[in-house]
C-alpha cells in the first residue's frame, strides 16, 4: 500500500524538478487535448513551445514578442510571490494592473496636446508660447500608476487591518469593479474626442513624451522590461538578503514565532499588498503606454491571473520567476502563433494553462512528502 | 420623456419575483460551499466550477433538447471539476487557495473552450412550474407560485442542507470532521472520504447554478457569463456565517439588489450603466465589512479546521 511520509524539510531537488516535470506532462496533457480538437498535436506543441523563437518565418516577429509579454507577467508575478511567501493573497493583480493603467493614461491625456501649443489641464487651458520638452511627463505617468495600483490594493489592506475582511475576496472583487471603470472610462470620461464615438481613448504612441517606446528597435526591449528586471533583482534582495524578507517567510510558515520576533502582522499585510498593488499599477502603466497604446474596453487580458501561475511555476523565487515569467509568454504567443496557423481556439491555450497549474500543484506533493511503500498494518 | 427616471414603471410585484430568479444561481452555490466549509475544506474554484456547470448544462440541453438532462450534466460537470479539488488537495495535499485559483482559471477557459459554437444559441426552455389555484392568488400568486422548478430546487437543498447538518449523524461528523480533523479522525471517522464527499456535493450545487444561468435566467452562453457570481457566492457562505437559511436571506437580500440595479438601468436613471453594473461588487464588500467587523464579527463561528491540510500521520 502506498503511503505518505512527511520530509522533515522540502526536498530541494524536487522543489525545482516539479516545474520541470510539471511542464513536461502539461504538453502531453496539451497534445491529448489538441488531438481531441482534431489538430495534430506535434505540430502544435512545436507551434507553441519551438516555432516562436526558431522558427524562420516566425521568429523575427515573435522573439521581442516576448519580452513585451513577459515583462508585465514578471514584475506582476514578483510583487504577489511577497505576498504569497508571507501568506497573504493578493490576488486582484489584474484590477491593480487596469487602475494603474487607468491613472497613467488619466495623467497623460490631461497633457495631450490638443493644438499644437495649447495644454488642457484640469479644464483650464494653458496657452504656451513654444511647446517646452516635458520630460517630467513619462516620470509622472509612471508614479501615477505605481499610485493607482497601490491605492487599489490598500482597499483589501486597509479593510483587512482595520475589519478583519477576507484579502482574497475583497481584492478579486475589485477587480470587477476595475474592469467596470475601465469600460466607463473607455465609453466616457477618457474617450477620444477625435475617435468619432467610438470607444477608446487616444493613442499615446503618437504623443512621443508620454509613450513608452522601443528603447532597441526590433527587440521588444521597453521601459517595462527594464522594470521588470530591477523588480527581480529588488524581489531576490528582498527576499533572501534583507530582513524584511526574513520576516515575510516568517509570518507565512510560523505567524506565531513571526509574532515573537516583533513582525506586526498589520504593518505586513500593508506592505505586501501595497508593494503587489504597486508592481501590477507599474505593469498596467508601461502596457498602456506601450505595446496596448490607448485605453480600450479590453484592454486587460488576464496577465494579473496569469501572473499568479507564473509566481507558483517560478517557486515564489524571483529567480525561477523570471524563468516561468519567459515560459508562460511564450504560451501566449505560440497561442497566438496556433491561432493563426492551426486553427487552434484561443481558449485552448487558456486550459492549457489552467493544466500546468494543476500539475505544478499535484507534483509539488513530491517536494513535501516521500512515497512509500508499506505493508498493510492496522495503525495505532 | 428621454433621459429622465421613470419610477412609476417600477412593479414591486414583479420586482419581488425577479429577486428569487436573480438570487437562485448565487443561492445554489453557495449553499453547496457552505458544506464544503463545514467540513473544514475552503474551495475558492466556486467560480470555476459555476461556470463549467453553465456551459455542461447548456450544451447537453441544447444537444438533447431536454433542459433537465442538462441540468443533471451541469451536476455532473462542476462535481467532476470538485473532484480534481478533491484529488489535489486532499490526496496530493496541494494547497487550497491555490488549488481554488487554478479550478477557476481552469474552469474559465476549459468552458470557452467547450462553448465555442454555442454562442448564440437558445437552450430549449424549462417550464414554469404549475401550482393551479395557487398562481392565482393576487401578489402572492406571482412572487411565490409561478417559477421554474430550479427556484424550489434551491429552497429543498437549503431546508435538506439544515437537517442535514443539524439532525443527522452524518452531518454531525461532517462538522466534526470539519470543526477539529484530528479529534474526527482519533475518533475513527475517515476524514478524507467525508471531505471528498461534500467536495463533490459543492461542486455539483455550483454547477446547476452555473446551469440556472445559462438555461433560466439569461438564458444564452456567453464566455465568461458567470462575471463574478461564484465568489460572491463565497462571501455570501461568509455573510451566512455558515447557516443555512442565512445564506438564504444574503442570498435574497443580493438578489433584490441586482433587481432594483437592472430595474434602474431599465427606467433610464442618469448614472451610467458602468457605475451601476459595479453595485452587486460593492455591495458584497460591504456586507463583508460589516459581517468581518467588531460586534458583528462573526469569524468564531468559522469552523475550526477551515482551510487546514489534514495529514493523518499514523
Amino acid at each position: 500500500m502506498l503511503r505518505l511520509e512527511r520530509r522533515p524539510q522540502p526536498s530541494r531537488a524536487w522543489v525545482w524538478a516539479a516545474p520541470l516535470l510539471a511542464v513536461v506532462l502539461t504538453m502531453l496533457a496539451g497534445g491529448v487535448l489538441f488531438a481531441a480538437l482534431g489538430k495534430d498535436p506535434v505540430a502544435a506543441i512545436r507551434l507553441i513551445f519551438w516555432d516562436p523563437l526558431f522558427s524562420q518565418q516566425f521568429a523575427a516577429f515573435s522573439r521581442p514578442q516576448l519580452l513585451v509579454k513577459a515583462a508585465p507577467l514578471i514584475l506582476i508575478a514578483i510583487g504577489l510571490a511577497i505576498g504569497f511567501r508571507a501568506g497573504i493573497w493578493n490576488i486582484g493583480a489584474e484590477g491593480q494592473y487596469i487602475i494603474g493603467a487607468l491613472c497613467a493614461a488619466a495623467v497623460a491625456m490631461a497633457f495631450f496636446p490638443s493644438g499644437p501649443t495649447d495644454v488642457r489641464f484640469l479644464g483650464l487651458e494653458f496657452t504656451m508660447d513654444s511647446a517646452p520638452s516635458r520630460w517630467w511627463l513619462f516620470p509622472l505617468m509612471v508614479a501615477a500608476g505605481a499610485a493607482g495600483g497601490f491605492a487599489w490594493a490598500m482597499i483589501p489592506a486597509i479593510l483587512k487591518t482595520r475589519f478583519n475582511t477576507n484579502e482574497i475576496l475583497v481584492s478579486l472583487l475589485l477587480v470587477y469593479v476595475a474592469e467596470k471603470l475601465l469600460a466607463a472610462a473607455a465609453v466616457g470620461w477618457l474617450r477620444s474626442p477625435e475617435g468619432a464615438g467610438f470607444p477608446g481613448s487616444r493613442n499615446l504612441s503618437r504623443f512621443p513624451e508620454a509613450a513608452n517606446l522601443e528603447l532597441i528597435p526590433n527587440t521588444g526591449m521597453h521601459w517595462g522590461v527594464v522594470a521588470a528586471i530591477i523588480a527581480v533583482i529588488f524581489g531576490y534582495i528582498l527576499l533572501h538578503r534583507h530582513m524584511l524578507g526574513f520576516h515575510v517567510q516568517l509570518a507565512g510558515q510560523a505567524p506565531r514565532a513571526a509574532r515573537f520576533a516583533g513582525v506586526a502582522p498589520a504593518r505586513l499585510v500593508i506592505f505586501c499588498l501595497g508593494l503587489s498593488g504597486l508592481m501590477a499599477g507599474l505593469a498596467g502603466m508601461f502596457e498602456v503606454a506601450g505595446p496596448a497604446r490607448m485605453i480600450s474596453i479590453d484592454f486587460n487580458v488576464g496577465y494579473g491571473f496569469v501572473a499568479i501561475i507564473v509566481a507558483f511555476l517560478g517557486r515564489l523565487h524571483p529567480v525561477g520567476i523570471l524563468l516561468a515569467g519567459f515560459l508562460m509568454a511564450l504560451t501566449y504567443i505560440g497561442g497566438e502563433l496556433a491561432q493563426f496557423t492551426l486553427g487552434l481556439p484561443s481558449a485552448a491555450i487558456q486550459v492549457f494553462q489552467g493544466m500546468l497549474l494543476f500539475f505544478l500543484l499535484a507534483l509539488d506533493m513530491l517536494s513535501n512528502y516521500r512515497i512509500r511503500l508499506t505493508s498493510r498494518e492496522v495503525t495505532p | 420623456m428621454m433621459g429622465t427616471m421613470d419610477l412609476s414603471s417600477i412593479n414591486p410585484v414583479v420586482l419581488a419575483a425577479a429577486l428569487m430568479v436573480a438570487a437562485t444561481p448565487i443561492l445554489l452555490a453557495a449553499i453547496g460551499e457552505l458544506v464544503v466549509e463545514k467540513a473544514g475544506v475552503l474551495n475558492l474554484g466556486v467560480e470555476g466550477m459555476m461556470i463549467t456547470g453553465a456551459i455542461t448544462g447548456f450544451a447537453f440541453a441544447v444537444s438533447t433538447g431536454n433542459p433537465y438532462l442538462g441540468m443533471l450534466a451541469a451536476v455532473a460537470g462542476g462535481a467532476g471539476l470538485a473532484l480534481i479539488f478533491a484529488l489535489l488537495t486532499q490526496y496530493l495535499m496541494a494547497n487550497q487557495v491555490a488549488t481554488g485559483l487554478a479550478l477557476t482559471l481552469f474552469g474559465l477557459g476549459f468552458s470557452a473552450l467547450l462553448g465555442q459554437g454555442y454562442s448564440g444559441v437558445s437552450p430549449p426552455r424549462t417550464p414554469r412550474m404549475d401550482f393551479g389555484w395557487l398562481g392565482d392568488i393576487p401578489v402572492l400568486g406571482p412572487i411565490l407560485f409561478r417559477h421554474d422548478p430550479l427556484v424550489y430546487v434551491s429552497l429543498i437543498i437549503v431546508a435538506g442542507v439544515w437537517w442535514f447538518l443539524r439532525y443527522s449523524r452524518a452531518g454531525r461528523i461532517l462538522r466534526a470532521v470539519g470543526e477539529n480533523h484530528d479529534a474526527a479522525h482519533a475518533l475513527g471517522y475517515r476524514v478524507r472520504a467525508v471531505r471528498v464527499a461534500a467536495i463533490a456535493f459543492g461542486g455539483a450545487c455550483g454547477g446547476l447554478g452555473g446551469a440556472y444561468l445559462s438555461l433560466i435566467r439569461v438564458p444564452q452562453w456567453t464566455e465568461g457569463m458567470t462575471a463574478g457570481a461564484g465568489w460572491i457566492a463565497l462571501a455570501l457562505v461568509v455573510f451566512a456565517s455558515w447557516r443555512p437559511w442565512r445564506a438564504l436571506l444574503g442570498a435574497y437580500l443580493f438578489g433584490g439588489i441586482v433587481t432594483l440595479q437592472l430595474t434602474l438601468q431599465a427606467a433610464g436613471w442618469r448614472i451610467p450603466v458602468e457605475y451601476l453594473a459595479m453595485a452587486p461588487y460593492l455591495v458584497t464588500i460591504v456586507v463583508l465589512v460589516v459581517i468581518s467587523s467588531g460586534r458583528a464579527r462573526r469569524t468564531l463561528s468559522a469552523p475550526g479546521s477551515l482551510g487546514r491540510p489534514f495529514h493523518a500521520a499514523g
